[in-house]
This record gives structure tokens, sequence and C-alpha cells, in this order.
């Protein structure tokens, strides 16, 4: 077990090297730098910007500086932002992005099990039926049509009950999380609810739930310590890439609802070509996503030891 | 005792052999015969596969046959929704205004006995008012709706000393509520507002009808005619561009995308995974880490990268990025699964016997062992179109996509989730069409695993 997560560990560290690797000199190739501005700027204090911003000494060496700062998690300033350094964005802003993640995230993989169960339970039955139509409905609609309806949908509510019961958008209180995860947790729950009820179907027909049957056990409890549990196994293992899909489709629930998370601030520096931010941020967000996929391989290799031995 | 009964020597006769019978078997099918026959008996499938075709005519023939450019204004029907009544009077150029002639008779049922000067329309709305003694200014207000309370007088046009004001300001044809108030010395409002609704009546010139095409060069035509503006089917968008022809026009990105994106991606996963697979030990390894760390790469962030790297500016499509972006992205998943298929193939019976006779390791992939993934290949790949499409309109959406005016289907939503509580059919239109697009290829994909893979033929896991 020790070997296997030190393996893993390993690994995610090595990607994260790539990613960095990657995206400094991706951002590097770009034409244009922050300093070209519209303002004309003298060649002495281009050059004085520069060294300020250690612009003028060769690729190679700033890429080493870069590593040195990555290494000992100092992920620079920003560019356009003056005095604001990349970390206290990212510290900022990034709890708000985790909070909506965790909630929409609780949102599918809660709301997945249950319906995969519940239509595998009511296979070819009515329930079955709806609920599948409902989740092939839920991954054929794109987020940002799902969340700006949501939003009309939020505003007649408040018109009808003549009150605000939910704000329309922001950040603040449970109110405005609510829909936002909600929209947000959509389509991985969709998803999460067909895996589900395969898994649950394939289940069915195994030799041990035919065993406990055979003995005489109580069908609640088959299905829920038979059936339901290993079940979950697959579904475990793809909420590594849900947490990757909920991060990124998080960029459009935050600019529809006017969340103030970390999404929605990459894609501005993005516009800005605010260096640093943009190197900053896709580190962090690699990083992320790789601790987020070992978690579930270690959390997964608790759960099921063939994995184990197979790696 | 009873003698046996005497034998019928014709029942000793041996039959004779009859006509040949009849066959007991079928034509046997070949693989992708009998996958079509499955997909052709899934209603689902055949829907849905109906319902891409004629979304591809739509896109590609439809421009065709309305052919309206999609970026070209009509500043008369900005916004319209669809079926809106497109009617329009021929009216004189126009001209200026000096005020109230006269005779003009004021109404005597409102306080300052606001009135209308001359008929209003589209160039102008003329409003004359009596001179009331305690104000020494008046202030004209416009509203959308009709004036309540207190407070809700709508926009203020013009504060002015005169008794009479011309309101040009962006006038649609729909009913106006004027208002005035008198003001004191100091500025203030004094005394009650009055208010009348105006009913603005569309106009355009006759040169104007005529350079427009809406009226022929030789056609006879007197002031007050009515005739009819630009028909659009589903409406103008906030800029007054047709909906219908930028709907065609923004599906050939959306499906160009969508189909070769997902094309490219599988094609480089498939080459890169059977080599994978196929050489297998250290160099399968170190393959498959590389395609480890492409996963984690960001997306967002390499699609900017090469729309700057291609060098596209405003103004300008960045098609081409966006494919690329995916294809230099998204390869690992196939090339995992392709992989995968590979390795279990190689241990199979047939790929030995023909590797015994001296195949060609290039055509021993590509005559048995492709071939027989083929089939997951092609699920995969329909189950990859709805993201790339997806992928478009998100990217679009936040405005790294095509520019302006290239019109996609997620660049539309874009722009009509601005507008969408007063006019719903910019958004709903698009998004409509995003969504069955990607319910026809998921429900296409279900009828086409159903159908091309054996094992879960008979089971209806999901």
């Amino acid at each position: 077990m020790w070997k296997y997560t030190f393996k893993r560990i390993v690994l995610g560290l090595v990607t994260i090297w790539f990613i960095a690797t990657a995206t400094f000199f991706a951002m590097h190739s770009v034409p244009g730098d922050p300093l070209s501005s519209d303002k004309a700027t003298s060649e002495r204090i281009r050059a004085n910007l520069e060294a300020k911003y250690g612009l003028d000494q060769p690729l190679l060496s700033q890429y080493f500086i870069y590593l040195g700062n990555l290494a000992k998690g100092d992920l620079g300033i920003s560019f356009t932002q003056e005095n604001r350094s990349v970390n206290d964005i990212i510290r900022e802003h990034f709890p708000i992005s985790a909070t909506l993640g965790i909630l929409a995230l609780a949102f599918a993989a809660l709301g997945g099990i249950l319906w995969g169960a519940l239509t595998a339970l009511y296979r070819n039955r009515w329930p079955d039926t709806v609920i599948m139509l409902l989740v092939i409905l839920g991954i054929s609609a794109p987020s940002f049509v799902v969340a700006a309806f949501s939003q009309y949908g939020i505003v007649n509510l408040n018109m009808w009950a003549g009150t605000n019961i939910l704000p329309v958008g922001g950040w603040g209180s449970v109110g405005h999380m609510l829909i936002p995860a909600a929209v947000l947790g959509l389509s991985t729950m969709a998803y999460l609810t067909r895996l589900m009820r395969s898994s649950m179907l394939e289940v069915v027909n195994t030799d041990y739930v035919r065993t406990a049957t055979a003995k005489g056990l109580p069908p609640a409890l088959i299905f829920t310590r038979h059936q339901l549990r290993n079940a979950m196994l697959p579904v475990i293992t793809v909420l590594g890439p849900a947490i990757a899909g909920i991060t990124t489709g998080g960029f459009v629930v935050e600019i529809v609802f006017a969340i103030p998370g970390l999404g929605r601030f990459f894609v501005e520096a993005v516009q800005q070509l605010d260096y640093t931010v943009i190197m900053g941020t896709t580190v962090f967000y690699g990083a992320f996503l790789v601790g987020m996929v070992i978690l579930v391989d270690i959390v997964y290799g608790v759960i099921d030891p063939r994995v184990r031995v197979d790696q | 005792m009873t003698p046996p009964p005497a034998l019928d020597p014709a029942l000793l006769t041996p039959l004779q052999r009859e006509a040949q019978e009849p066959a007991m078997t079928r034509p046997s099918l070949s693989y992708w015969a009998d996958a079509w026959r499955q997909l052709r008996a899934n209603r689902q499938a055949m829907a849905s596969l109906m319902l891409i075709l004629m979304l591809v005519v739509f896109s590609t023939l439809g421009p065709v046959i309305w052919n309206v450019d999609p970026s070209s204004q009509d500043l008369d029907q900005v916004g319209i929704a669809p079926g809106a009544d497109r009617s329009v009077t021929l009216w004189q150029p126009y001209r200026p205004w000096s005020g109230p002639s006269d005779s003009l008779q004021y109404s005597a049922d409102t306080l300052h006995q606001l009135t209308l000067a001359t008929s209003a329309n589209t160039q102008a709305v003329r409003l004359a008012w009596v001179q009331q003694q305690d104000a020494s200014a008046y202030r004209v207000y416009r509203n959308l709706y009709p004036v309540s309370e207190v407070g809700s007088l709508g926009l203020p046009l013009a504060t002015l000393k005169t008794d009479s004001f011309e309101d040009r300001l962006d006038l649609s044809p729909t009913r106006y509520y004027y208002s005035i108030v008198g003001l004191n010395s100091e500025g203030q409002e004094v005394g009650t507002p009055s208010t009348i609704a105006v009913e603005v009546r569309r106009v355009i010139t006759v040169e104007n009808a005529r350079a427009r095409g809406l009226l022929g060069q030789d056609e006879a035509a007197e002031i007050g005619d009515r005739i009819n503006l630009a028909l659009h089917p589903l409406g103008t968008d906030y800029l007054g561009r047709d909906m219908l022809a930028r709907l065609m026009h923004g599906g050939r990105v959306s499906l160009f995308i969508g189909l070769f994106a997902p094309l490219g991606f599988m094609l480089l996963g498939i080459v890169y995974g059977s080599v994978a697979g196929f050489i297998g030990g250290n160099v399968d390894q170190l393959l498959m880490r590389f395609a480890d760390f492409v996963v984690a790469l960001p997306f967002l962030l390499f699609m900017i990268l090469l729309k700057v790297l291609f060098g596209i500016g405003p103004g300008e499509s960045g098609i081409w990025p966006m494919l690329l972006a995916m294809v230099i992205l998204l390869w690992p998943a196939p090339a995992r699964l392709v992989r995968g298929q590979i390795l279990q193939l190689r241990e199979q019976g047939y790929v030995d016997a023909s590797r015994l006779l001296g195949t060609p390791t290039a055509y021993l992939i590509g005559r048995h062992m492709l071939p027989n993934t083929l089939g997951v290949i092609l699920v995969t790949l329909t189950f990859q179109v709805p993201g790339a499409i997806f992928t478009e309109a998100f990217l679009s959406f936040i405005g790294m996509g095509v520019a302006p005016p290239t019109p996609s289907w997620g660049a539309m939503c874009n722009e009509g989730i601005k507008s969408m509580l007063t006019r719903p059919h910019e958004i709903l239109f698009p998004a409509l069409l995003i969504s069955a697009t990607v319910l026809a290829f998921n429900l296409l994909g279900d009828g086409l695993r159903d159908a091309l893979d054996a094992r879960m033929r008979g089971s209806d896991s999901a």
C-alpha cells in the first residue's frame, strides 16, 4: 500500500513539473508581452521594467528562476494588478470556487448514486423511463444555457413570491450557493446516474448476489449491502475526472452568476495577457487536479485491494 | 386370440424422396450488415440519425436557399420576435421643425395640455404644451410602460424653456408614454406631471425603400402607402441581424468543429494507441505516461496560445486553432481505449497464427486488429461529438472561440443571454439547436453501441 501511494505521489509531482514546463514555454512563445501597451514607453523605462520583472534574462535562466520560485510555492506578482501576488489572488478566490465545486460534487455524487440505484431497481418501469429521459436531457443541455434559464427561473420565483427568496447572483450566503452548485453538478450527476445504473445492473447478475438471495437474506439488505456497495466502485473511479469537469465548468457558472471565483479570474487574466496569473493559476489548477486524482486512486486502493496488486 | 389384421401393402412401400426441402438457413450476415439491421430496428437511433442529417442539410444547403448575409443589419427591425408585424408606411424625408403651428388644438383633459403636434412616427415625435404660470422650464420624460406613480416617469429626455419638444432618440414602432413636468426657477419639479400615450408608427422614405429594394425602381408609390420590410422568419438579434441566416451559418461552425475535431483526435489517438499497445513493454509504459501528462494540460490556456500563435486578431474567426487545440489535447482518451483493445487482441489465436505466417506488423494491425476495434472506436467517436460541440459553444460563450461577426451557436447564446428577459428568442433558438444536436448524437451513440458491441446485446445497461 505504501509503495503504491509513494509511486502515485512521485508520478503526480512529475506531472506537475511537466505542466509547469509546458505552460512556461508556451506562454513565452506567444508574441507580445505585458509591457507592450498602448502607452509609449521609452527604451530606458522598458529596460527598467524588464529588469524589475526579470524579463531581461535569458529564457533558460528565467525558467530556472521560475522553477525555483515554484518549488518555494511563490507564483509571482500579477502584471496588471500592481502589488498583488498570484498567491494572494488564489488564496482569496479559490476558496469560493472550491466551496462551489465541493457542493456541486456532493450534489452530483449523491444524486447520481440515488437516481442510478433507483433506475436499476425499477428497471424498464416508469420511474426508470422518466429518470433516464431527464438524464439524457441533462446531458444534452449546455451548462451556460442551464445556468441562464435557472437564473430566469429565480427571477420569476422572486417575482411570484414578492420577496427575494433566492439571490439572482453574487456570493455570500447559502442561498447564493444552492442554484449555481446544482447547475454546476447537473451534467456530472446525469453522467453518474447512467454509470451507476449500468453498474447496478451488472452487479445484479453476480454470484455473490445470487448466493445472498439463496441464503434468504431480506431484499433490502441485499440491495444496500451487496449491490449498492459494489456498484459504487466505478462511480468512485470517475470522481477524479468529474472533479476536473466541475472545475472547468465552473468558469461558466461563475460568469453567469457573477461569483467572484478563481475561474472567472482566470478568464479575465487570459483576456489581459497577465502572464504570471495565467501561469500561476494554470499550475495551481493542474496541481489541484493531479492531487485529486491521486487521492481518488489511493481511496480506490483502500476500497478495492485488487487495484494495488495490479499496479 | 385374433389373427393380426392384414397389412396394407401400400404401407410397406418405401417413401419416395420428395422435392428438395427448402433450406433452413438464411444468407449469412456480415458483422456490419447485422449491426446495420440492429440499428435500423432502433427507432430512437434512426430518428436521431434523421435529425442529424436534417441539421447538416440545414447548415450546408440552408444558406443557399435562404440567401441572407448573416452579418448585415436591418436597423428598422432590431431584436424583433419571430412573426412580428413588419409593415412600414412610406413617408416624406425628415424636415427640421421649428415649433407648433398656431392652429394647433390643445387637448383639454390633461393638466399641462400636453399634446402631439403632428402624427408620431419613427422619424420624430413632436410634442407641444401650454405654457404654465409657475413654471420657468419643463422636463420631458419618456417611458415604455404606463406611468402609475410618481418617480416612474421613465427616461428624462430634455430640460427646456420652450413649449414644444421633438424626440428623435432611438424610436421604435411601439407605444411610448411621454410626460412633462414644470420646473421652478431653482430647477425643482413643481406640480403634477402630465402624461400622454403616443403610438409610434414605423415609416421609411421612398428613396430609402427603393435603395433597399423594398420597392421596385419603377414602381409607383405615394406617401402613406404601406409596404413590407424584409422578412425575418425567426426574428432578428440585438443588432438587427437575421436569426435564421445566423443559425444556418452558425451551424456550419458548430457542426464542423463537432464532427472534425473528434475525427482528428480519434485518428491521432488510434495511431498512438495501437503503436503503444502493439509494441508493449517499456515503450508502451513511456508512451502512456506521456499521454497522462497531456491529459493534465489546461485546455483553455492552450486554446488561447494557439489562437495567438496563429496570429488571429479581432474580426477573424478562430475555427482552426479551436480544432487544432482539441486535436492536440484530447487524443489521449481514444489512445488509451485503442491500446487496451489492442492489448487484448494481441493474445488472440488468429493474431498468433497470422504472425506465424510471416505477416508484416503494419498489415497485422491494419487487417486484423483495427477492424476488430472499429466498433468500439465508432461508438466512442459518436459520443465525442457532443463534447466537441459543447467545447466550441463554451469557448465561443466566453469569447475565446469564433470572433464576431462570425456566428456560431455558442456565440449566439452568449449574445442572447444578455437580453434574455426582453427578447428570449435570441437565446432560445441557438440553445435548442445545440441541445437537439447533442441529444441526437447521444441517442445515436447509444444505438450504435447496442448494435456494434456484441457483449452489450440483450442487456439493457446504459
